[in-house]
C-alpha cells in the first residue's frame, strides 16, 4: 500500500478508512482535534516534523468535511519555519484553508515578501504559489513590483518565471492598476518571444487578462502571438514533451488565439494574412480520430479558432467553412462536439447573417432538444431560440410546447418564457398565439409568470377579431375536468368580457358560462376569487333580458362575500352588488374594457437583453425569475406578496383604495377620453375592474422595474437620444429601489443596461452586475471601476473590456463589510458608442441596512437591552424635523422595508414606533441595534428618535441612516394618500410591558 | 479560470480540493456536495460539461473518481476537458499506476503536483517531464 511517508499520519489516515460509519469517524476526528490542540497549546515540547505531521492531518480533517478554525494560526506559523520541510506545508495547508479574506495571512504578509525577493529559488516558488493562489488586494499592492521584477529578471529560472507570470496575473485581476501600462506593454511582448513553452504558457494568460482590460496598449503584442500561433501550427522548435498526443500544445493554442479575440480587428495585411493561413490550416485539417484525447484536444483548437474567425467576421468563404463544419458537428453523435456545435452555431447567429444557412438543420437541432442529456438539451433550446423567425416560429414553438409536459422542472419556467416571447414575437396570426400561450398555460401552468397572461389579455382586448376566438378557446379549456389557477384567472376574465358573443352557441348561455366557472371556485384562492366576482357582474351585465333564476344565484354570491375576511372581495362584493340593482346604469359602469394602448411588450423587451447571451443560461434564468416578481409586484394581487408590494411602494396596507385612485388617474389620463365620460363616482369600479390587468401601473409609484422603466422610457424624447447619451431610468430612483431590494436594473440608457442581482450573508455581500449591450455593434472601452470607501471591502472580478452585440456578461462583485459606515460605494462605469463617450457614476445599493439581519424581540428580550444600553454614546436621542409625511403605517412599512423589525404593541403609545435588527461587520461582528420613534400625531412632519447599540458608530451612523430615510424622498410624487385608518395597534393597557418602556425612556 | 478543482469518489468523499476563488469554509464544503450530486449520476454517454450555478462545471470519471474543474462559462470546454486528463497522467507517471488510494495516503504530494500544474487557476506547465522532475528536486529537499 502506498504510504504517506509519515507514519502518524498513515495511521490516521487508516484509522479513518476503518471508521464503519459517519459517527465513528466524528469521534476518531474530535480526539484527533482534541490531540491536536493540545500539543499545539504546549508548543515548547513540538518538534518540526511534529508540527509538519499535525498541520497535514488538519488539512486532511478538513477534506473530510470538519471544521479546523483554531489551526489557521498554526498553519499560517509555520510559513516563517526556516527549513523547507516545514515551510512548504506552511504554505501549502495556508493556501488551501485560508482565502484572501483571513485576518491571518496579513501576518504572514512580511515573510512571504522576503521570501520573494531572497535568494532561496525554492522559497520563492513557494511564496509564489501562495500569492498566486489566495493573494488578495493587500498582497497586490505591496508584492507587485516585487513579482514584475522576477518576471523580467534575467537570472531567474523558467521554473520561478513561469510561477511569477501567474502570480502577477492574479495580482492584476485583485488591482489592474499594480501594472504600469506604458512602461509594461513593451516587456510583454517581451515575454511573449519566450521559447520555453512553460513560461510562455504562463505568459499567455497573464497577457489574456491585461488584453481584456485594455487592449489599446498591446497593439505590438498581436503580431508575436500570430508568430506563436504559426510556430505551433507548424510545429517548428516544439520540443517533444510539448506535444499532447502528437499537437503541438493545445493549451497554449487556445491561450493565444483567445488573446487575439480581445484585438477588435488585425488591420497590418501581412499579420491578417499570416493569422488566416494559420486558421485556415486549423479549420481545414482537423480530422475527426479515434483517440479520444487527440479529437478533444485537436477540436479544443479548432472551436477556438472559429470564435477568433466569427470575431473577426472573416470573408464569406470561411464564414461558410464555418457554419458548414458546425453543421457536421451538431449532427455527430459524440456528446461533446455536438454540445459544443450547438452552443457555437448560437453564436455565430449573434454576429452573422446565416440564418437560412442555420435553418437546414431544425430538424437535427429539435432532436437534441430531445437528448436525455439536460447539457445539450439546454444547447439545443438556446439555439431554437435564437434562430426563430416568421417562418419557422410555428414548428419551433409548437417543438417547445410538446417538450414542455416532459421537461424537467429545472427547465420549465425558462421553456415556458421563451415559447411565449417568441409566440409573441413571430405570431402568424393572433389566433395562433392565443392558441399557444393557452396551451402553455394549460401545460405549465406553475411555470407562466403573471406577465405572459395579462399580455393576451392585451392582445385580445386590442384586437376585437380575436375576441369571440379567444371566448371560445377559453370556454373549452373550462370543460377540462382539473385546470390549472391562473387558466381559470385568464378564463374567467376573457369570459367576462366576451362570453356573450358566444352567446348562441351550445353550452355558451350566460347561466351555462356561469355554471361552469362558479363550479370551480372552491378550489381557486383568493386573488382568483375578486376575479371570478367581476366576472359575475359581467356576466349579470350581459344576460339582457335579465334571467331573474341567474341574478338571484349571483346576488347571494355577492351577499355571501360582503363579509368576506379579505377586504378586496368585500370591497367587490358590497360594490357589485350594489351596482347591479341600477338596471340600466350597470350598462355603462361594466361597459367592455377600453383598448390598451399599444406599447412594447414588457416580455419581449426583457427578452431582448436575454437574447444574446444564450451561453449564460444562468442569466437568463436569474433574469425569468425577475420577471416573475415584477409580476407579482405590479399586480399586488397576491396576498403573500403583499407586504412585498407595500414595502416598495412605501404604500399603506390597504391596497385597494390606493391602487385604485393610481390607476384610475392613469387610465383616464392614457386611454384620453376613451374613459374620459365615465363619471368620477364610478372611477373606483372601473380601477377595480382594472387592477387584475395593471400591467402599467401609475408611473409615480417607484420600486417596480418595469413600471419605471416603460414609463421614463416614454418620457424621454427621442432626439434627445440621438444626441447625447442618457439614462433612461432614473438612476436616483433606481439606486433608492434597489437598496431595499435585492435586485433590479441599476442603470439604463439606450445603448446599455445594468442590472444587479445581490445576496447577503452576515457581514459579506455577493453582488452580480449584468452589463448589457443592448445594441447590434459591439461595446468599447467598457471599464468597470470601484470606489470603495474606507469601511467596505469590494472586489470586482475582471470585467471584458468590450461587450459583443446583443449579449451580455457578469461580474461578480464581492463585498465585505469592515464598520458600520453610511457611505456607498460608486461604480465607475465608462464605455464607448461610436463616437461618444459615455461615463456615468453609480451609487452600489450596498447600503448599512443590506448587512442587517431581521430579527424580532419580544417585551423580555427587548427591555434588559434597551436599559443596559442606558446613555451616548451607545443610545443616542434626536427631535427630527423636516420628515416626509406619512402615517405610521406607512412608517412601520418603511422600517420593515429596511430590515428593521417593528415589533407592534411593544410601545403603549400608539404615536410610537420600536424597531430592532442586527447588524453585522467585521469589526462590530453581529450587534443588536434598537431603535424608538415617537411621533406626533398633530404634526407628522416631526419626530423623536432614539437609536442604541453596542457599538457608539453603529449607533450614530444608524441614527443618521434612518433620520436620512424619513427626510429624504426617494420616490417620485405619489398622489395625495386619503387619510388612512391607522393600522391597529394594541390597546393601551396597564399591564402591557410597554408601559415600562415609557417609564424607561 | 479554474475556479476550483475538485477529486472526490463516488461516494462524495473529497479527496482533493483547491479553490482559486476566496470561499467561506462553509461554502466550500457545500460547493463540494453539490458537485459531487451533479456529477456523479450523469450517464457516461453524456456530455462531459454541466451547468453549476453560474459557471460550468468540466469533469471526467476515472474509476471511481471523478475529477471536476469548475470554469467560466466562456472557458474553451475541451482545453479543460484534457487538462483533467493530462493532471491524471501526471499522477499516474508520479505513482506509477495511480490508484485512489495511493491518493488518499499520499494527498499532500497530489497538492504539491497540482501545485507544479495549475496556478492561479490557470495552466503553468504542460510538460508530464518537467513537472515529474521538479517533483523529484523537491523530494530531494525534505
Amino acid at each position: 500500500m502506498a504510504l504517506s511517508g509519515m507514519r502518524g499520519l498513515s495511521v490516521f489516515i487508516s484509522e479513518i478508512r476503518n471508521c464503519q460509519n459517519k459517527e465513528q469517524e466524528r469521534l476518531r476526528v474530535d480526539k484527533e482535534l482534541g490531540n491536536i490542540r493540545t500539543r499545539f497549546k504546549n508548543e515548547k515540547g513540538l518538534t518540526p516534523y511534529e508540527k509538519k505531521k499535525y498541520v497535514w492531518k488538519m488539512l486532511y480533517i478538513f477534506m473530510l468535511g470538519y471544521d479546523v478554525d483554531f489551526g489557521h494560526m498554526e498553519a499560517v506559523s509555520l510559513i516563517s519555519a526556516p527549513k523547507y520541510p516545514e515551510k512548504q506545508v506552511g504554505y501549502l495547508v495556508t493556501s488551501c484553508l485560508l482565502n484572501e479574506n483571513h485576518d491571518f495571512l496579513r501576518l504572514a504578509i512580511n515573510t512571504v515578501r522576503n521570501d520573494i525577493i531572497g535568494r532561496n529559488e525554492t522559497f520563492q516558488c513557494l511564496a509564489l504559489t501562495l500569492v498566486g493562489n489566495i493573494g488578495g488586494r493587500e498582497f497586490a499592492e505591496s508584492l507587485a513590483p516585487d513579482v514584475q521584477k522576477l518576471l523580467i529578471s534575467s537570472s531567474c529560472r523558467p521554473l520561478v518565471k513561469k510561477k511569477a507570470a501567474l502570480c502577477l496575473l492574479r495580482l492584476v485581476r485583485k488591482n489592474p492598476d499594480v501594472v504600469n501600462v506604458d512602461g509594461w506593454s513593451d516587456r510583454m511582448a517581451q515575454l511573449l518571444d519566450e521559447r520555453n513553452v512553460g513560461v510562455l504558457t504562463s505568459s499567455m494568460s497573464l497577457f489574456v487578462s491585461l488584453v481584456s482590460n485594455n487592449h489599446e496598449a498591446y497593439w505590438s503584442c498581436l503580431p508575436k502571438c500570430v508568430k506563436v500561433l504559426e510556430r505551433l501550427a507548424r510545429n517548428q522548435d516544439v520540443p517533444q514533451e510539448y506535444t499532447y498526443y502528437g499537437i503541438p500544445s493545445p493549451w497554449l493554442q487556445v491561450k493565444t488565439l483567445r488573446a487575439l479575440q480581445y484585438f477588435p480587428t488585425i488591420e497590418d495585411p501581412n499579420t491578417r494574412r499570416a493569422l488566416f493561413e494559420v486558421l485556415q490550416r486549423v479549420l481545414m485539417g482537423t480530422d475527426v480520430v479515434k483517440n479520444v484525447n487527440k479529437n478533444n484536444a485537436s477540436h479544443a483548437v479548432l472551436f477556438e479558432a472559429l470564435a477568433l474567425v466569427m470575431h473577426l467576421d472573416a470573408e464569406k468563404e470561411m464564414m461558410s467553412q464555418c457554419v458548414a463544419l458546425l453543421g457536421k458537428f451538431i449532427a455527430v453523435r459524440e456528446p461533446n462536439i455536438r454540445y459544443l456545435g450547438l452552443e457555437n452555431m448560437t453564436r455565430m447567429l449573434m454576429v452573422t447573417d446565416v440564418q437560412d444557412i442555420i435553418k437546414r438543420h431544425q430538424a437535427q437541432i429539435i432532436t437534441s432538444l430531445k437528448d436525455p442529456d439536460i447539457s445539450i438539451r439546454r444547447r439545443a433550446l438556446d439555439l431554437l431560440y435564437a434562430m426563430c423567425d416568421t417562418s419557422n416560429a410555428k414548428d419551433i414553438v409548437e417543438e417547445l410546447l410538446q417538450y414542455l409536459g416532459t421537461a424537467e422542472f429545472a427547465m420549465r419556467e425558462e421553456l415556458a418564457l421563451k415559447a411565449a416571447i417568441l409566440a409573441e414575437k413571430f405570431a402568424p396570426d393572433l389566433s395562433w398565439y392565443v392558441d399557444v400561450i393557452l396551451q402553455l398555460i394549460d401545460k405549465a401552468g406553475d411555470f407562466v409568470s403573471d406577465d405572459i397572461w395579462f399580455r393576451v389579455v392585451q392582445f385580445v382586448t386590442n384586437n376585437e377579431d380575436l375576441q369571440p376566438y379567444a371566448a371560445l378557446k377559453a370556454r373549452e379549456y373550462l370543460d377540462k375536468p382539473a385546470i390549472h389557477e391562473t387558466m381559470m384567472k385568464v378564463s374567467a376574465y376573457l369570459l367576462g368580457e366576451y362570453s356573450h358573443l358566444l352567446a348562441r352557441r351550445p353550452g355558451c348561455s350566460p347561466k351555462e358560462i356561469f355554471g361552469i366557472i362558479h363550479e370551480k371556485l372552491p378550489t381557486v384562492s383568493t386573488p382568483t376569487i375578486s376575479i371570478l366576482l367581476s366576472t359575475y357582474a359581467k356576466i349579470l351585465m350581459h344576460s339582457q333580458p335579465p334571467d331573474p333564476e341567474l341574478q338571484n344565484q349571483i346576488w347571494a354570491i355577492f351577499s355571501k362575500y360582503e363579509t368576506s375576511i379579505d377586504a378586496e372581495i368585500q370591497q367587490r362584493a358590497v360594490e357589485y352588488f350594489t351596482l347591479s340593482k341600477k338596471g340600466a346604469a350597470l350598462m355603462d359602469i361594466l361597459a367592455e374594457m377600453p383598448k390598451f394602448p399599444e406599447r412594447e411588450s414588457s416580455l419581449i423587451k426583457k427578452a431582448e437583453d436575454t437574447e444574446a447571451d444564450t451561453a449564460e443560461l444562468s442569466a437568463i434564468k436569474s433574469r425569468a425569475q425577475q420577471q416573475a416578481s415584477n409580476a407579482l409586484v405590479v399586480t399586488g394581487q397576491q396576498p403573500t406578496n403583499e407586504p412585498l408590494q407595500v414595502t416598495q411602494l412605501g404604500m399603506v396596507k390597504i391596497p385597494s383604495i390606493n391602487m385604485e385612485n393610481n390607476h384610475v388617474d392613469q387610465e383616464v389620463a392614457q386611454t384620453n377620453g376613451i374613459t374620459g365620460d365615465v363619471e368620477p363616482q364610478n372611477a373606483d369600479i372601473l380601477g377595480d375592474l382594472l387592477s387584475p390587468l395593471a400591467i402599467e401601473g401609475p408611473p409615480g409609484v417607484s420600486g417596480t422595474e418595469t413600471l419605471s422603466e416603460d414609463g421614463a422610457l416614454a418620457l424621454a424624447p427621442v432626439g434627445e437620444q440621438e444626441n447625447a447619451i442618457k439614462p433612461i431610468v432614473d438612476i436616483v430612483e433606481r439606486f433608492h429601489a434597489l437598496c431595499v431590494n435585492d435586485s433590479g436594473v441599476l442603470y439604463e440608457d439606450p445603448y446599455v443596461q445594468i442590472g444587479i442581482k445581490a445576496e447577503w450573508r452576515g457581514h459579506q455581500g455577493r453582488l452580480v452586475l449584468f452589463l448589457g449591450n443592448k445594441t447590434t455593434s459591439s461595446l468599447d472601452a467598457v471599464q468597470a471601476v470601484i470606489l470603495p470607501p474606507s469601511h467596505m471591502k469590494l472586489e470586482l472580478s475582471s470585467v471584458p473590456e468590450i461587450i459583443p452585440p446583443r449579449s451580455q456578461v457578469q461580474c461578480p462583485l464581492e463585498v465585505v463589510n469592515l464598520r458600520p459606515s453610511r457611505d456607498v460605494a460608486v461604480l465607475d462605469f465608462s464605455y464607448k458608442f461610436g463616437t461618444n463617450l459615455v461615463d456615468n457614476k453609480l451609487r452600489i445599493p450596498a447600503v448599512l441596512n443590506k448587512f442587517f439581519q431581521p430579527i424580532t424581540l419580544s417585551a423580555e428580550e427587548f427591555f434588559p437591552q434597551w436599559r443596559s444600553l442606558a446613555a451616548p454614546p451607545l443610545k443616542l436621542q434626536e427631535v427630527v424635523r423636516g420628515v416626509r409625511p406619512m402615517s405610521l403605517g406607512e412608517m412601520a412599512n418603511l422600517l420593515n422595508s429596511l430590515r428593521l423589525i417593528v415589533s407592534p404593541g411593544l410601545d403603549p403609545n400608539a404615536n410610537n414606533l420600536v424597531a430592532s435588527t442586527t447588524f453585522y461587520s467585521e469589526s462590530t461582528r453581529s450587534m443588536l441595534c434598537l431603535v424608538r420613534i415617537e411621533t406626533d400625531p398633530a404634526d407628522r412632519t416631526q419626530l423623536r428618535m432614539t437609536v442604541a447599540s453596542g457599538d457608539p458608530t453603529l449607533t450614530l451612523e444608524l441614527k443618521e441612516f434612518i433620520k436620512e430615510q424619513l427626510i429624504s424622498i426617494p420616490t417620485a410624487s405619489k398622489p395625495p394618500v386619503p387619510q388612512q385608518p391607522q393600522p391597529t395597534t394594541q390597546p393601551i393597557s396597564s399591564s402591557d410591558p410597554g408601559a415600562l418602556l415609557a417609564g424607561l425612556l | 479560470m479554474i475556479r476550483f478543482i475538485l477529486l472526490q469518489n463516488r461516494q462524495g468523499k473529497t479527496r482533493l480540493a483547491k479553490y482559486y476563488i476566496p470561499l467561506e469554509e462553509s461554502e466550500k464544503h457545500k460547493v463540494e456536495y453539490e458537485v459531487h450530486r451533479l456529477v456523479v449520476n450523469r450517464d457516461p454517454k453524456f456530455t462531459n460539461f454541466v451547468e453549476f450555478r453560474t459557471h460550468k462545471v468540466i469533469y471526467r470519471r476515472y474509476a471511481g473518481l471523478f475529477f471536476s474543474l469548475c470554469v467560466d462559462i466562456t472557458d474553451n470546454e475541451l482545453a479543460y476537458l484534457e487538462c483533467i486528463h493530462l493532471f491524471v497522467e501526471i499522477l499516474d507517471h508520479f505513482f506509477s499506476n495511480v490508484c485512489e488510494l495511493d491518493l488518499v495516503f499520499n494527498f499532500h504530494k497530489v497538492y504539491l503536483i497540482l501545485d507544479e500544474f495549475i496556478l492561479a487557476g490557470e495552466l503553468q506547465e504542460t510538460s508530464k517531464r518537467a513537472i515529474i522532475e521538479r517533483m523529484g528536486e523537491l523530494e530531494k529537499q525534505e
